[in-house]
């Protein structure tokens, strides 16, 4: 039997863990910088100069100017200039990064519920309905995403909604052989059996006891997919095929701006994609750190 | 399991995902409409308009229409473009070469660029900067690809006015095909959307390459050869790399089929005229039998290559056919 010393006392993995994570530099950097993108676009309607999409308070007098210059009236600066219509770049970003986070979380979070509990199930139940399951996984994971969102997208029409749809129909399957893989390995484990040996219904059992146990892994996964639905919702829309023009996105904005940069007007899809590029480092500076602190051989 | 066994499930396990490709891409464009409204003229009657269904066979139980769509399919008819007024296929399979030229390129650049910097990681593990090459890899795995293209767009045709910024330049013909890679101009047009498309499978190819050389270089073998004397250039070459390259090999053969389906963006921003660039005007175009056609050609094409290297790996490393298979 193992003593513990008087003057180290026991502490939880999860502290272990958490401290772990905050020795990284880097993954510190991430977390500061994905708090903060999430500030901006939670907060824009309160902290933009201007709200990009009340056409009584843009002046087409002001399309096109440059980082830095003044508006036409002479009382304000727009920092990162403007676009096409005369819009203050910087406050159609902290919008388009609304919709940006949105779509990416929102997908993320839908498609980690579904996926998982399509997952506990396939383990719990095994025989047929796990077989099934799987297959549809495994059918999900072997097309190609990128194809099959664009079909779908035709299909359904573009919209905010649809997109997060796409996604999730995409993704769930990741959550759920990993959720499955990991609730196989914990139904094994003595206290699955002594929680049955007190007469617990399955849920009972699955929810409290099992899900705990297989969040790591799925924490990791959840968080890659936050960065790739943001990417893959970015994608889309520059293709034209994924929100719609007056919900822009950060995919979107640099897409407005591609016809102004080849005459030289970098900056109205320079800044906008610079932001989604930093947006997705802050994400996978974070995944990163966390598959190094969980079990790395868990993962794949 | 043995191998024969293994062989036929994955075959039809091949089969399955084409099939469910071909069940999604129907239903999908049973949701964009019918292409009844597309081609009928505006002077048409009702008669006309019940005719134009019959012939069609949109009169019939859905499932009948699937079985008829499936089985056309299979004979190579998907239908005659509405914009181009050639057969579907044709179409895919003449703008194929200039989307496989691409995303070879873009591969062949992945390992040239990706091996080195891996393999200077993966050995000198404390280095910075081989620090600097692991980060910058997480880097290259955020880039949005279609602004990468924009900046480089920018920077070498606009600004500097180096590269040729769309368009395939001069080809040359052979192999029943266009080519842009033997002619210096082609090649000169090849050279943007090649380093984009290849940005992510970059960022891949070192982190692959420094797991698998900081892996191999622990074990025994490698520890054997050092203390027998070989010059560190011989073991890298001879020990190291050799054993790091067979999963090398083997994700890159899968990532040939998302490096096609990927394409589509590359090309839209480069104009390059491959099957990807087609498939969007498609879409904008509601030109219904090229974007099935295209659909179900992709999906058939990187299926064979996965089913392909999944064989070929199986071959290659025999530790996978007594493990059972799992990659």
């Amino acid at each position: 039997m193992s003593v513990i010393a008087p003057e180290a006392p026991p502490q939880s993995p999860l502290v272990d863990k958490l401290r772990a994570f905050f020795r990284s530099p880097l993954a510190v950097l991430g977390l500061v910088m994905a708090l903060g993108f999430g500030l901006v676009a939670v907060l824009a309607p309160w902290i933009a100069p201007q709200n990009p999409y009340d056409l009584m308070q843009i002046d087409v007098m002001d399309a096109r100017l440059p980082p830095g210059a003044e508006n036409f009236a002479g009382d304000m600066v727009y920092a990162m200039g403007t676009d096409g219509q005369g819009r203050d770049l910087l406050s159609a970003i902290m919008y388009g990064l609304r919709t940006s986070l949105t779509v990416g979380i929102g997908s993320a979070l839908i498609a980690g519920a579904v996926g998982t509990l399509l997952g506990l199930i396939a383990a719990y139940a095994g025989g047929s309905v796990d077989a099934l399951l799987m297959r549809l996984v495994d059918l999900i994971m072997a097309l190609p995403s990128i194809l099959v969102a664009l079909l779908m997208l035709a299909a359904f029409g573009r919209g905010v909604g649809n997109v997060v749809l796409v996604l999730v129909l995409m993704e769930w399957a990741y959550y759920a052989r990993s959720a499955r893989g990991q609730a196989l390995v914990e139904s094994q484990r003595d206290y699955v059996e002594a929680a049955r040996g007190l007469g617990l219904g399955s849920a009972r059992i699955l929810i409290r006891h099992i899900l705990p146990n297989c969040l790591p892994p799925l924490i990791v996964i959840g968080t890659l997919q936050i960065a790739r639905a943001i990417t893959l919702e970015a994608t889309l829309s520059f293709l034209g095929l994924g929100v719609p023009v007056t919900q822009p996105s950060l995919g979107l904005l640099v897409s407005n701006g591609f016809q102004y940069m080849l005459s030289g007007d970098y900056w109205i899809s320079f800044f906008p994609g610079l932001t989604l590029l930093c947006a997705i480092v802050s994400i996978n500076l974070i995944a990163d750190r966390l598959r190094e602190v969980f079990d790395p051989r868990a993962l794949t | 399991m043995t191998t024969g066994v293994w062989l036929l499930r994955r075959i039809l396990q091949a089969v399955l995902v084409v099939l469910a490709m071909s069940v999604i891409v129907f239903v999908g464009m049973h949701f964009v409409g019918s292409p009844v409204d597309v081609l009928l003229s505006q002077e048409s009657t009702l008669e006309d308009r019940e005719r134009l269904i019959r012939d069609l066979g949109l009169d019939q139980p859905i499932w009948i229409q699937y079985v008829n769509f499936l089985v056309s399919a299979l004979h190579g008819e998907m239908g005659r473009s509405f914009v181009y007024n050639t057969p579907a296929v044709t179409l895919i399979l003449q703008r194929l070469p200039a989307t496989l030229e691409l995303a070879f390129a873009a591969l062949i650049l992945a390992v040239v660029i990706g091996v080195p910097l891996g393999l200077f990681a993966g050995l000198k593990p404390n280095n910075p900067l081989a620090r600097l090459i692991t980060t910058g890899s997480i880097l290259g795995f955020s880039l949005p690809t279609f602004w990468v293209g924009l900046l480089l767009i920018m920077v070498f045709s606009v600004q500097m006015g180096l590269l040729p910024a769309s368009g395939r330049g001069e080809t040359v013909r052979f192999l029943g095909a266009e080519w842009s890679f033997p002619t210096l101009d082609g090649l000169r047009h090849l050279i943007l959307p090649a380093i984009n498309l290849s940005l992510f499978k970059v960022s891949m190819v070192i982190r692959l390459t420094r797991s698998g050389v900081r892996e191999v270089v622990a074990l025994d073998y490698v520890k054997f050869a050092r203390a027998k004397g070989l010059s560190p250039l011989r073991i890298v070459r001879m020990h190291i790399l050799r054993n790091t390259m067979i999963p090398l090999v083997t994700v890159l053969g899968l990532e040939l089929g998302s490096t096609i389906a990927f394409a589509v963006v590359t090309e839209s921003i480069f104009a390059w005229p491959g099957a990807g660039k087609l498939i969007l005007d498609s879409i904008n175009a509601l030109d219904r039998p090229v974007v099935v056609a295209y659909l179900l050609v992709v999906v058939t094409l990187f299926v064979t290559i996965n089913l392909i290297v999944d064989i070929l790996y199986r071959i290659l490393d025999p530790r996978v056919r007594i493990g059972g298979g799992a990659r």
